[in-house]
């Protein structure tokens, strides 16, 4: 069945329609990872937008469900160059296909997408519509698509009430030291699938407990916690300051999520009096730039922001780069950076964009990028053991 | 960190002779290594024995030396030149292992010379087996359970223990020589004694077997600070079982889930940090295909093969980044010179597919096993890249030019199923042809799977393929379906064959309906980042976004494809000269080629580069879009004189020599018209078809004949006929592929070959230098040691070769170079053939001479006269040294492959001896493509009848030199009798000792082997020259190639100091 890509300047691409029988209208976004899809799909930051792929042979290693990153998919619609007609790989539940229909996740396939992405980086971030409608008028539809707006997502992706995770007892809990698995051919031919392989290898969080604020948590923030021993209690996002404060946790984790953070007043104000708290405390993405808001810093929208597996942060004390994955379209106006609340920790080597602040007599620290990886690199996995030593700190002091 | 002020003078090594294995990918790395390190304001001092590459050019280093790459000769250059710093990681394992030596002997330390980049004690933990396998075992990091073993029973026990199969693989040798699978005792003891002789430190590794494993390999750079990112992941489609170099590759890896992708990368990310590279690195990984598991394979602590495809299938130049590595500079200081926004410290993402298909030489070497192992086969490879597998798969066939532009090539259809399953068991380069028609039989997939192990994903993409065929079979060709095909990249003579159509009719539909090529950039980051180097590739049904370019006169260069037997490194010379030429005059300058190995490829060379098959639709695609105003053929080898007549169809001027003269010098009876009228003689001869044909003029003219069909490189196909038995076997081989043109047959004269290269202006010609052969007719000239200046003919012969010359460029019309090739038998001058085009001894004779040929040739094009670019025409006046090519081979690396020279060329490579005497330029000849002697003083000769004279004064001459002289039973009769004595030794099937024990027993320096007239029938001297090149003996086919060895040999007992000759200045002096 044909489908159709309306943005909001106009463009219409034509393609082939895949996944659940829907029309969407969402904000489009390109992602530069060449592997992680699912990853992509599941993460809980696309809510509200629509991802094009840049990599254009998508699908080839069908869906391993145990790879998602949240409960569901949360991209609104999927767009890619081509889907693989067959799925391969030995953890492999079902195709792409499959899992798009079954979950309701429309999407278009066989069209230009670098012609897209390029779109995107010369115009910016813009709104669009993926329909199978044939007889579409644009000057119906370019009006709605100037509408949308994200809004506030955050409340959409967050978890319901709060739950607890227990974290990791020894190295064996986590499944197998990466590489060393070794293949049990009776084991898989009785269905039994290896567990993924760990690349953690020291357990040093035992008997700290972290509260993470779920505003769109990706699960591996959860892992990487308690795979290194921490115990993980999980907060919806409505959740007051007081209530935190009160199940005195050793640690703060504030996660990554979706859309404006302006929208997240009511959070905001929660922050600030976390900030007062004198917990350490630990951001990603969304948390970061909240954190950034609480304190009286700025945030701005990007032209095209930064989602991919690629991006250089440079950490502005030892000079070392990390290459880190990334997913957001926001970020925080150093311009209006007060030194005396916080200093930047992290810049992007490509745009010297903010990419993490070290709060001043604090200890806060938050990134822009994704240390919990999933999809991408796992080299700034380290930044977890920074926030174990800083509540060991904190805890023993 | 800021570059290091202590380094000002750098020493870079190259690679040395092409051979297989060690290839131009060297020449492309060295080349961006010395023009990044002379931005940087270095003086670059480069050692190369190669003359054929690029980086030996005068302009490329400040000081440039083409001399044997040995460390006596390393050591003086470092005497002389005074460097601060050695470069050793851009010249392949051989310029390492060369920088290892200097440094380990404490030299470097002694001269206060530094290593630049990665250190001595990293190369030892990564390139010692053992070192290697403790430091991964210490940083947790699998390796497949191994152990290193320096002699067999060790060997036999440890494999014993961990079971068949087991893979062997020698330590610090190229391309995996020596190595391979044994599946039990026997094939290990066979392996392994071969390999250990071979091995630099006589160690073998034996492991266990992980053949079958998925095999990704992941390009890291590291810098000095500890920043460490990964270029490129590539998974090959064979795999692990056949060496990466003789793998189809894609890149990205394709079947791998994230967490698959990320535990590997950040395992290769782990390796290079705990081994402390500076600079670039390639890890290989075996992945198991059901599970987690992984093995570190290997890890090159260099630039290699494949950091050359990374850097092309990305954009991001690796060894350039590399080399400011070494200076001092980190990653995040250095820009990425493609989007000249972002840094050099990003990881490149791609939008593309990419795929490189290696190409192997069975078409030269048709005695040889087609079996691919882990011994590295291929002399060269081509990329492509598409948006789809299968489209960058169909491109990358048809830029082979092995006669291949579809999975239907190769005929299996006479296979039954049965016998498919069987054939599929044989790991060879028809594999894909062969899952192509099982799918086509029905084959299922787990099928194909469980015997290949090749993964389901890419047996599918096959599967995509042979559908389209079927359906285009079936019809009708509908638009959509057309469309559909073109994505694919089906190109229009396939699917013309495959409807029934002409190929006319298919590009006029595909016209009509508006299918036609979109041209995507290469940017290094899909997109995000607006990039300015234009590096394209052609896809169907997306949009193009070549941009629109400057008024300038536009010039497409014709590149010469994969690298093979006769058409290697020096078409890219001078592709790569020629564009620069063309740009200093203000053209704007476009390249077109497929292989990934070399400079030409490198995206600033040209203004614009296309990465495209060089066959007539790909190029018509490009010139639709940029509509050039001439193209050049006259340097890009066979490959761009094919393209000649469908580049005039599509109204593009040829620039220089035109076609209908290449024609005259091709088409024999328009050459024998213009010889008449140039009254110049050549051999007796007529043009064939067929066999009888062949056999009456045969007759005619009286054997020994020479066959050969015309529009070739290299001879292929060229045989020497002694009786019409012969020649209906040689036109049966000829005739395997369709002759488009007639086949040649001639009179074999025996003399003394001469060659020129020259330029002509239309008027005038200018001929730097003639080069005299050391072999006499009936060795191809690419086979044959060439010397400069010629040292035995007569002053007449060389007026009369000046004059030959001038009369057939001027009757030829030459508007730029030409080569011509002579026999002078006596006083008197035959002319063997002429092209008037680049040849193979272009560069070579550039650079001795110091006259820039290719660069006066474009002039030329371009309309200029000799006389305006100050020179006398004529034949240049000799130069007061003298400069010999001595031909390399890879025999050891193709097993089957017969050894004997002959008419048709089989060197892979060649080196330089440039010395202020003949003798001692030959010394260094000799010593530069690795015969070393003397080891053990014992000498093995068996020459058919008519050599037998001359053997005896060769025998006699290394009895002199104290050696021991075996002969088979008449050489010995022969050699005796002239009062030499030779030791005889009995024939294979004779009692032991045979000669065979002999060469087993390792005690032997040489083997002096004729074969018999024409093709060898005998099994036995194939069997001792086999023998000899896998046990690593010198083995000479040639009278007169063992002549100029000994002579050799006499010499080095007298050599002292060698004299070093600065290639730079020569280039200065000429100018």
């Amino acid at each position: 069945m044909k489908a159709f890509l309306i943005l909001e300047d106009g463009t219409v691409f034509e393609g082939t329609h895949i996944g659940a029988q829907k029309e969407i209208i969402s904000e489009i976004v390109f992602n530069t990872s060449m592997v992680g899809y699912l990853e992509v799909l599941t993460d809980p930051s696309y809510a509200g937008q629509a991802v094009c792929m840049t990599y254009p042979l998508i699908g080839n290693y069908g869906i391993c469900e145990d790879d998602m990153e949240s409960k569901q998919p949360w991209a609104e619609g999927f767009i890619v160059r081509e889907l693989s007609r067959i799925p391969s790989n030995f953890r492999c539940e079902k195709t792409i296909q499959e899992f798009l229909e079954e979950r309701g996740v429309p999407g278009i396939a066989g069209i230009d997408t670098r012609a897209l992405t390029k779109i995107l980086r010369d115009k910016g971030t813009m709104n669009g519509m993926i329909t199978t409608n044939e007889n579409y008028q644009l000057e119906d539809i370019i009006p709605k698509l100037k509408e949308y707006t994200t809004g506030k997502v955050v409340e959409k992706v967050t978890c319901e009430s709060k739950y607890d995770l227990k974290g990791s007892k020894s190295l064996a809990d986590n499944g197998p030291i990466s590489g060393s698995s070794q293949f049990n051919k009776a084991d898989f031919e009785k269905g039994i699938r290896e567990p993924k392989p760990s690349m953690i290898r020291k357990i040093n969080g035992s008997g700290l407990r972290v509260a993470l604020l779920d505003l769109g948590a990706k699960k591996n923030i959860m892992r990487s916690l308690t795979a290194r021993g921490c115990d993980v209690t999980v907060y919806p996002a409505s959740t007051t300051a007081e209530e935190i404060i009160a199940d005195k946790p050793d640690g703060i984790m504030l996660s990554n999520g979706p859309g404006d953070p302006k929208e997240c007043t009511g959070v905001i104000e929660e922050l600030k009096k976390l900030y007062q708290s004198d917990i350490p405390i630990f951001a990603i993405c969304l948390g970061h730039q909240l954190m950034a808001l609480a304190t009286g810093a700025d945030t701005f929208k990007m032209k095209y922001g930064h989602r991919g597996a690629n991006h250089p942060v440079k950490d502005v004390v030892t000079g070392k780069v990390y290459i880190s994955s990334q997913n957001h379209g926001y970020v925080v106006d150093t311009d209006k950076l007060d030194p005396k609340v916080a200093t930047t920790a992290f810049i992007n080597v490509n745009d010297g964009t903010n990419e993490g602040l070290v709060y001043t007599n604090k200890d806060i620290f938050t990134v822009q990028f994704h240390p919990e990886a999933c999809s991408g690199p796992q080299d700034s996995g380290d930044l977890f053991e920074r926030f174990i030593s800083m509540m060991r700190r904190r805890k023993d002091a | 960190m800021p570059k290091n002020p202590n380094v000002k003078r750098v020493l870079v090594i190259g690679s040395g002779p092409i051979v297989i294995g060690q290839a131009a990918e060297f020449d492309y790395a060295g080349t961006q290594a010395c023009r990044s390190l002379k931005e940087e304001g270095m003086e670059v001092i480069l050692v190369n024995s190669n003359p054929a590459t690029i980086m030996t050019d005068g302009d490329i280093a400040d000081k440039v030396y083409i001399e044997p790459l040995t460390i006596k000769v390393l050591e003086e250059i470092i005497i002389k030149e005074k460097p601060d710093s050695l470069l050793p990681n851009m010249g392949g394992q051989a310029g390492l292992n060369l920088g290892m030596e200097l440094d380990e002997s404490g030299f470097l330390a002694e001269h206060g010379v530094t290593l630049l980049g990665t250190t001595a004690k990293t190369i030892k933990k990564a390139e010692d087996r053992l070192e290697f396998k403790e430091t991964m075992e210490k940083i947790g990091e699998p390796c497949a359970p191994s152990l290193v073993v320096e002699n067999v029973q060790d060997g036999i026990d440890f494999a014993n223990k961990i079971g068949y199969p087991v893979v062997l693989r020698p330590a610090y040798t190229l391309g995996g020589s020596g190595g391979g699978i044994a599946n039990n005792q026997v094939e290990l003891e066979e392996i392994l004694e071969n390999g250990l002789r071979l091995s630099r430190v006589g160690q073998v590794l034996v492991e266990r077997c992980i053949a079958g494993w998925k095999e990704i390999e992941f390009e890291v750079m590291r810098d000095g600070a500890g920043n460490c990112i990964t270029i490129c992941s590539m998974e090959n489609v064979d795999p692990v079982g056949v060496h990466t170099g003789d793998s189809i590759v894609v890149a990205p890896a394709q079947t791998l889930t994230d967490k698959e992708y990320q535990m590997l990368r950040s395992a290769a990310l782990n390796i290079i940090d705990e081994l402390g590279i500076t600079g670039g690195c390639n890890v290989q990984f075996a992945l198991h295909p059901t599970s987690f598991e992984y093995c570190v394979i290997e890890v090159n602590p260099r630039v290699s093969r494949s950091s050359a495809l990374a850097s092309k299938a990305t954009g991001y130049p690796i060894a350039k980044v590399a080399a400011k590595i070494a200076l001092g500079y980190t990653l995040d200081e250095i820009k990425n010179a493609i989007t000249g926004k972002t840094f050099a410290c990003f990881e490149p993402t791609i939008d593309y597919c990419v795929v490189k298909i290696p190409r192997l030489p069975f078409d030269k070497f048709i005695t040889a096993k087609r079996t691919l192992t882990t011994q590295m086969k291929a002399t060269g490879e081509v990329m492509s890249i598409s948006d789809s597998f299968e489209g960058a798969m169909m491109k990358a066939i048809r830029s082979l030019e092995q006669h291949v532009d579809c999975l239907r090539s190769y005929d299996f259809t006479d296979l039954s199923k049965e016998e498919l399953l069987e054939r599929l068991k044989v790991v060879d380069d028809q594999r894909i042809y062969i899952i192509a028609e099982a799918i086509r039989k029905g084959v299922d997939y787990d099928t194909i799977h469980d015997i290949t192990m090749i993964d389901h994903w890419f047996i599918d993409k096959l599967a995509i393929l042979t559908e389209m065929e079927a359906e285009l079979e079936k019809g009708p060709l509908t638009v959509e379906l057309l469309k559909e095909a073109k994505r694919l990249e089906f190109p229009d003579n396939v699917i013309a064959r495959l409807t029934g159509k002409t190929e006319e009719e298919i590009k006029k539909m595909r016209y009509d309906n508006g299918i036609v090529a979109a041209f995507k950039m290469v940017d290094t980051c899909a997109a995000e980042f607006e990039a300015t180097t234009p590096y394209y590739y052609s896809v169907f049904g997306s949009e193009t976004e070549v941009v629109e370019s400057h008024p300038k006169k536009k010039v497409l260069v014709l590149g010469s494809g994969p690298i093979r037997i006769g058409q290697g490194i020096e078409f890219d010379y001078c592709s790569v000269h020629a564009t620069w030429a063309f740009a200093r005059e203000g053209y704007e300058t476009i390249i077109i080629n497929n292989n990934p190995e070399t400079v030409s490829t490198d995206f600033d060379i040209a203004d614009k580069l296309y990465f495209e098959p060089l066959t007539p639709e790909d190029v018509e695609n490009i010139v639709n879009v940029e509509k050039p105003d001439g193209a050049v053929v006259q340097f890009g080898g066979q490959t761009a004189i094919k393209l000649t007549e469908s580049l005039m169809k599509m109204g593009v001027p040829i620039l220089g020599t035109q076609a209908k003269d290449v024609d005259a010098a091709e088409d024999r009876e328009l050459f024998d018209k213009i010889l008449e009228e140039t009254e110049i003689p050549r051999a007796a001869g007529g043009t064939v078809y067929t066999a009888e044909e062949a056999k009456a003029v045969a007759n005619r003219l009286g054997y020994p004949v020479l066959v050969r069909p015309s529009y070739v490189l290299g001879g292929q196909g060229m045989q020497i006929a002694i009786s019409d038995q012969e020649i209906e076997e040689f036109m049966a081989v000829i005739n395997r592929y369709e002759q488009d043109h007639p086949i040649l047959v001639d009179k074999y004269l025996q003399g003394k070959e001469l060659e020129v290269d020259a330029v002509c202006d239309g008027t005038d010609i200018l001929i730097p230098g003639i080069m005299e052969h050391i072999e006499r007719t009936g060795v191809h000239s690419g086979d044959s040691i060439s010397v400069y200046p010629a040292p035995t003919v007569s002053e007449k012969v060389k007026e009369t070769i000046a004059e030959y010359s001038r009369r057939l460029a001027k009757a030829l019309h030459v508007i730029g170079l030409i080569n011509i090739q002579f026999i002078a038998v006596g006083d008197e001058v035959y002319v063997i053939e002429v092209n008037p085009r680049s040849s193979r001894t272009v560069p070579y004779i550039s650079k001795v001479t110091g006259i820039p040929i290719v660069d006066l040739a474009t002039e030329v094009i371009i309309g200029k006269k000799i006389r305006d670019l100050g020179y006398e025409p004529g034949l240049q006046p000799a130069a007061d040294y003298f400069a010999i090519k001595m031909p390399v081979f890879s025999f050891e690396k193709i097993r089957g492959a017969e050894i004997s020279l002959g008419p048709e060329m089989k060197s892979t490579g060649e080196c330089l001896g440039i010395a202020k005497t003949f003798n001692e330029a030959l010394y260094k000849a000799f010593l530069g493509a690795g015969v070393n002697l003397p080891k053990y003083k014992q000498v093995i000769i068996t020459v058919k009848d008519a050599d037998k004279g001359e053997a005896i004064d060769v025998a006699r001459r290394f009895e002199k030199l104290g050696y021991t002289i075996y002969a088979t039973r008449s050489t010995a009769v022969a050699l005796n009798d002239a009062g030499v004595k030779a030791r005889k030794v009995n024939k294979i099937n004779q009692e032991s000792p045979t000669v065979m024990d002999l060469i087993l027993g390792h005690k032997i320096d040489l083997v002096i082997d004729t074969p018999t007239q024409g093709r060898d029938k005998s099994r036995d001297g194939f069997l001792i020259r086999r023998t000899a090149i896998e046990t690593g003996v010198n083995c000479i086919t040639a009278m007169d190639t063992a002549t100029a060895l000994v002579t050799s040999l006499e010499n080095a007992a007298s050599q002292g100091e060698l004299t070093l000759i600065d290639i730079a200045t020569i280039a200065k002096r000429g100018n």
